[in-house]
């Protein structure tokens, strides 16, 4: 069974989309519990991954699955490669945690063609789990691909009042950065084949770490893998899809799309971009780090004037990804583990603020802030929920926020982004300001907009929906050791592995930029 | 030709070389006669004896496979090339059939010569990709053509069929006045028409083909025959006739017309450039490279701005003639192989998506644009669902056949070095993505304002939309063995 572990957990949900097609369109009852049960089976198969202590014990690949795929000799040859180690672990388990949630979310929401709402959400779980698994680039590109087929016909379809505009952008957005990368990926390919790489590798990434691609071709390579990811992740200036995205979709393809699919932009940087061209890598920082910081402080500024709560979110979305990007340009341990962790808490954190949007918009159908006021007397729990989310996403010591942006900002201010990391703290005020300031316009005060008056509490399903997403808020908040611990390793391999080629570098040339990041 | 060359191609006969066109040649002259005695407006059987036919043809041309059939003095040559191409027009043939019988009854042209006259087109494309010989290469390119102008104009009451079919003609002739005029010029200077005795001539006279002292005969001689070619598979800036023709011809001869002759078009311009031509490649693929980014570029940005789903399409088909001269221009081996498999992955998803408009068109086919379609997807699911994964595959999107092939396309230009050659591809497949996009929005993202009740799914062009279905998605996840074919068949 584990031989073939990540295969199954990859497929599972496909198998289960091509079941789904056979279901009656009219029983949605059915369509959503099969759905719902298939998520949870794939969450299921992953969790002997998060009990696994082979990832606290060494860094490298595990659960490693290899097959010849297409092997036209000289032409080109790819293999379905694939294997989870620590750094993909926690975004995989984060992904099969959170389908399910996404799932029940869609209960009330979704109403009109369930049938396909629900084939695609399985589709789209396939898409994301093969890339976080993918250790081959023609395979990962794929998944990668794979993932916007879904997405757009989920916010094209069941998204709101500008769902067309948003979902054609996302696509194009998203479609435009990776064919760029697609180019990289086959250059970087002949150019292993040159330096005498074996043809049976394939596009496998372990290959391509060790080539020694020269410094011009790096820059080029670099700059179109991080372009691709940049827009996923998304960065400023590239990040204008995101909102509309985030405010046109669906609960459930918010909740994907902020807890699962951004994090494919930064785990691109962390598996792909920096490590494929670490030489590069330094000569971007100081633009890199200077977007990050520049993402943060403008769309936490931004969010505060929003007057649609979902876009609020979706801001605060940018920010938080900021401070993600500037802990792994650090390059130290603190800043990689802070970056790490904070993918994990943005997707718990966002996901659930999205669903706590979207029960919101259930009873009054309208997001505006002004429209709300109040709601704390009639709906207790879901303003305690609310409120501790709310901390959470500011980052309040002992909430999951705080140990990520603690991290990634110490590790930052460490490594020689010392102005960045001041600059990027602003973040964390404005982000207790917007969230803050949101949470007392929509909740305290008195009732002043009389359909506010019979609103209900959440039900059961909504209380069970937000549950395991609190657990993990302070689990990561208050112990996240548990998650470190099986990190670590990975990342320290990474680094050493990134360090020593940038150490051989160091010498030859661009001794000014490299001062930039510590050399241990 | 003089009379010992006559001589030699007499005693050169190999009927083998020729077996696949020969025996469809027969089968149309067969079914010609069918018509005749055949009830009027009762084709339904010419149809499936077509069908019969190709599928005979096909295990005919098989059998060349890795056995290569030389014959009339080296005049034809079938080898594992001309096999691969001949496969692809007979798929194309075949779809266009499944999907043409309840079509011609639907517009009012129930006309058994249809079928006869597709299979004779099917053979002049197996002559092209077989021919070494430019008079060969010629008489197949004839015999493709003038059926094409019939069929092309064959609803002779329609107005807009009567313009494609005259156009076409017109323009075609024009373009083979050209490519005769060049054949005469290559052989005025070489005294041969065999593309090996070009190549041998030029490799034993290489200043002819010096840039800064050139025979400006020869060098014309070729241009004009490129040009010939380039007019075929609709190439800018010889691309004008494309649209009109497409949007008039019958909808499945518009399939066919993108996939089969195109493709035989191409086997004919890839034998000619790298066999005859091979001397002067370096300035060819200079000229090649400036051809393919302009024709790319040309056929998606005009496309953007298109309503009408068979002109979009016609644009389409020619910014992926752009894309596949991306092959020609690495030229290298996977280049070469690659526009062969990408003529195949570009048969299957263009014909199933012209297999779905043949079906969504009311009689008159007024309702195939953009507006027409809207809700289509919630109405029709099956036709829906393929109609997207068809344009998932022309947009490049993995896991389809499209994405593939492009593939393929590109990682040769880069094996070559074109690493912008590449850019300029993928980022005109971008531009690509928003009108292929735009036919889903209005599919999928627009309510239904009609029922859609005059679509009957008919049992042909259902098999044809599922052949194409399994195609882009076979070719896009299990590639593997048809590429290794497609190595093996290029040069």
């Amino acid at each position: 069974m584990a031989d073939y572990l990540l295969s199954l957990m990859t497929f599972f949900p496909l198998l289960g989309m091509l079941f789904v097609l056979f279901i009656p369109r009219d029983n949605d009852g059915l369509l959503k519990g099969f759905t719902l049960a298939v998520t949870l089976i794939t969450f299921a198969i992953s969790l002997p991954l998060a009990f696994d202590n082979v990832f606290a014990a060494s860094g490298g690949m595990h659960y490693r699955e290899f097959y010849q795929w297409i092997n036209i000799g000289d032409f080109f040859q790819m293999n379905y490669s694939i294997g989870v180690d620590g750094i993909s672990l926690w975004l995989v388990m984060l992904t099969t945690f959170i389908m399910p949630i996404a799932v029940l979310s869609t209960w009330k929401a979704v109403e009109k063609n369930t049938k396909g709402f629900m084939a695609l959400l399985l589709l789209l779980e396939t898409g994301m789990l093969g890339a976080f698994v993918s250790l081959d680039l023609f395979l990962f590109y794929i998944f990668w691909e794979l993932m916007l087929i879904p997405m757009y016909f989920l916010i094209g379809i069941w998204g709101g009042k500008n769902r067309i505009y948003a979902a054609v952008k996302f696509f194009i957005y998203t479609a435009v950065g990776s064919l760029l990368m697609l180019v990289a990926i086959m250059f970087v390919y002949y150019y292993a084949v040159q330096a005498g790489m074996p043809a049976e590798n394939g596009f496998g990434i372990h290959e391509f770490y060790k080539l020694d691609i020269p410094y011009n071709a790096q820059y080029w390579l670099f700059l179109a893998f991080g372009f691709s990811f940049a827009i996923k992740v998304p960065m400023f200036p590239l990040h204008t899809w995101l909102p509309d995205a985030h405010t046109e979709a669906p609960t459930a393809g918010s909740v994907i799309l902020a807890a699962v699919l951004l994090k494919m932009g930064t785990y691109g940087y962390v598996r792909f971009a920096m490590p494929l061209f670490p030489e590069a890598l330094p000569t971007f920082i100081p633009l890199l780090a200077t977007l990050s910081v520049i993402g943060i402080v403008y769309a936490s500024l931004v969010a505060m004037m929003q007057e649609d709560v979902k876009r609020l979110v979706a801001y605060s979305s940018v920010a938080h990804l900021g401070f993600v990007m500037l802990g792994i340009f650090a390059m130290n341990m603190q800043g990689l583990a802070g970056g790490m962790i904070q993918m994990i808490s943005h997707g718990i954190t966002t996901g659930a603020l999205f669903l706590i949007v979207g029960f919101l918009y259930e009873r009054r159908h309208t997001r505006l802030i002004s429209e709300f006021g109040g709601l704390a007397h009639k709906m207790p729990i879901f303003a305690a929920i609310f409120l501790i989310i709310t901390f959470s996403s500011i980052g309040l010591p002992g909430t999951n926020g705080f140990v990520g942006e603690f991290l990634a900002l110490m590790g930052a201010f460490e490594a020689g982004l010392r102005w960045y990391a001041v600059v990027a703290t602003t973040g964390v005020i404005f982000a207790a300001v917007y969230m803050l300031w949101m949470y007392q316009r929509v909740m305290f005060g008195k009732i002043t907009n009389p359909a506010n008056e019979n609103l209900k509490d959440l039900s059961a399903r909504e209380i069970v929906i937000m549950l395991p997403l609190l657990l993990f808020v302070f689990w990561i908040g208050v112990y996240p050791n548990t998650f470190f611990e099986k990190m670590n390793p990975a990342m320290e391999q990474l680094l050493g592995q990134m360090q020593s080629k940038q150490v051989a570098m160091v010498d030859v040339q661009q001794p000014t930029i490299a001062k930039l990041i510590e050399i241990k | 030709m003089d009379a010992n060359l006559v001589q030699e191609a007499i005693q050169n006969v190999n009927l083998q070389a020729i077996m696949p066109s020969l025996v469809l040649c027969g089968f149309g002259m067969v079914l010609l006669l069918v018509s005749v005695f055949s009830e009027r407006g009762k084709t339904t059987h010419i149809a499936w004896l077509s069908i019969i036919a190709l599928i005979i043809t096909g295990f005919i041309s098989l059998n060349a496979w890795n056995n290569p059939q030389a014959g009339f003095a080296d005049s034809v040559l079938l080898d594992n090339f001309a096999t691969f191409f001949s496969i692809i027009c007979i798929l194309a043939a075949g779809l266009t059939i499944l999907m043409s019988d309840a079509y011609l009854k639907r517009e009012g042209y129930p006309i058994g010569e249809y079928y006869p006259l597709i299979l004779f087109t099917t053979a002049g494309a197996m002559w092209m990709a077989s021919g070494t010989d430019l008079m060969t290469i010629f008489l197949g390119l004839e015999v493709l053509s003038v059926s094409l102008y019939v069929l092309a104009g064959f609803f002779r009451g329609q107005t807009k069929s009567n313009e494609a079919g005259l156009k076409y003609f017109f323009l075609g002739a024009f373009s083979t006045g050209f490519l005769l005029y060049g054949v005469a010029l290559l052989y005025g200077v070489t005294g041969t028409t065999k593309l090996a005795g070009i190549a041998a001539y030029v490799r034993s006279n290489p200043d002819i083909v010096n840039l800064n002292d050139p025979n400006m005969m020869f060098i014309a001689g070729g241009l004009l025959l490129l040009t010939g070619f380039l007019f075929k598979i609709a190439a800018a800036p010889f691309h004008m006739w494309t649209p009109d023709v497409y949007q008039g011809a019958p909808t499945p001869i518009t399939a066919f017309m993108s996939a089969g002759p195109k493709a035989a078009a191409f086997a004919a311009l890839m034998r000619i450039t790298i066999v005859g031509l091979e001397g002067m490649h370096a300035d060819l693929t200079a000229l090649l490279w400036v051809l393919a980014v302009l024709t790319m570029t040309v056929g998606n940005f005009i496309a953007l701005s298109q309503k009408d789903l068979k002109r979009m399409l016609a644009y389409s088909s020619i910014s992926h003639a752009g894309y596949a001269l991306v092959g020609l221009v690495a030229w290298n081996e996977v280049g070469f192989s690659g526009i062969l498999f990408y003529m195949l992955v570009y048969t299957f998803m263009n014909m199933g998506a012209f297999a779905v408009l043949v079906l969504v068109g009311k009689q008159g086919e007024e309702n195939l644009t953009l507006e027409g379609l809207t809700g289509m997807g919630f109405k029709k699911p099956f036709l829906g669902i393929a109609l997207c994964i068809f344009l998932f595959s022309l947009m490049g999107l993995p896991p389809t056949a499209g994405f593939t092939g492009k593939f393929y396309i590109f990682a040769a230009a880069i094996k070559s070095g074109y690493v912008w050659l590449a850019v300029l591809g993928v980022l005109n497949s971008a531009v690509s993505l928003y009108y292929y996009l735009r036919v889903m929005v209005f599919m999928y993202f627009k309510d239904p304002q009609e029922d859609f009740s005059w679509v009957s799914i008919n049992a042909p062009a259902a098999i044809s939309i599922i052949i194409s279905l399994a195609g882009v998605l076979l070719l896009g996840i299990l590639p593997g063995p048809v590429m290794e074919m497609a190595k093996l068949a290029g040069f």
